[in-house]
């Protein structure tokens, strides 16, 4: 499997790490009403989709970037690979 | 002050294998320099400063005494010359100040210099990095026997630097002999 790295270009996937579900960007509020609720959600419940999972790749081997990778889970076809700061701060998060 | 010498990763002679010559390179000093959060502009003005230029994604500014590479998003290496420079993360620190977090790591890194006319065969054996479309000055960190490396490809040719975990020189050392024996 090849990952089109946004920076470097194409890599070999035996230089990155899965890390999990590209959700874990969204940690819940610990402030939060529903603080409990939230981080039970977060830190437990994953979908398993047979189709396109957005998953997050450590660099590990290369530059140690986060990368979030949407994935065909199915036929392992990869449609889009972004910076997870990127994404991250997108989501208005560490800006 | 105490009168300390260096001690050396591994202190081995220069070794020659078929055409290939394989170094270790102790007169290196090394610091990296990471940029704080939201100090990303003005980390480039004081890289631009020390080495001329800030060095593009996977590239090394090859400069004396300065030289620096990229390492990841916001994050360079900067190597000199371990006789003058021998306190480079100090000189460093005082000039990025707060905007940068500056670590010593001529402590971290065991250098080799492999030069010879069949360092591309031995560099594919080794590692997936596309040695023979790299040009001078460019870098990429990569898997050396399971070890985390940097190849910075140098001026000449025939001269690839490999820098990698000290705590390993001897495993990174073994492999680059045998990869050199494989070619020769």
């Amino acid at each position: 499997m090849i990952i089109d790295h946004p920076l470097l270009g194409p890599r070999d996937s035996a230089e990155f790490t899965y890390m999990g579900d590209a959700r874990l960007i969204e940690r819940p509020s610990p402030d939060a009403e529903d603080a409990a609720a939230a981080f039970y959600e977060y830190a437990y419940l994953r979908d398993n989709p047979a189709g396109l999972h957005r998953e997050l790749w450590f660099h590990e081997a290369g530059d140690r970037s986060w990368l979030v990778v949407t994935r065909n889970t199915v036929t392992h076809e990869i449609a889009k690979v972004e910076l997870a700061t990127d994404v991250a701060r997108a989501k208005g998060r560490s800006t | 002050m105490h009168d300390l010498m260096l001690a050396p990763a591994l202190g081995c002679a220069p070794q020659t294998i078929g055409t290939v010559t394989i170094t270790e390179n102790t007169g290196v000093a090394l610091a990296s320099v990471a940029a704080r959060h939201g100090k990303s502009a003005s980390c480039e003005r004081v890289l631009k400063s020390v080495l001329g230029a800030v060095p593009d994604i996977g590239k090394a500014v090859l400069r004396d005494p300065e030289a620096g590479f990229w390492m990841g998003p916001d994050q360079w290496m900067i190597g000199a010359p371990m006789e003058t420079h021998e306190t480079l993360a100090d000189h460093l620190k005082t000039k990025f100040g707060a905007d940068a977090s500056i670590t010593e790591q001529s402590g971290g890194w065991v250098i080799f210099d492999v030069v010879g006319e069949k360092m591309p065969d031995m560099c594919e054996i080794l590692c997936n990095v596309p040695i023979r479309k790299m040009d001078a000055g460019d870098v990429q960190r990569t898997l050396i026997h399971q070890l985390g490396c940097f190849v910075i490809r140098r001026t000449n040719a025939d001269h690839i630097r490999i820098l990698g975990p000290r705590s390993s020189a001897q495993s990174l050392h073994h492999v680059l002999t045998t990869a050199a024996m494989a070619v020769a």
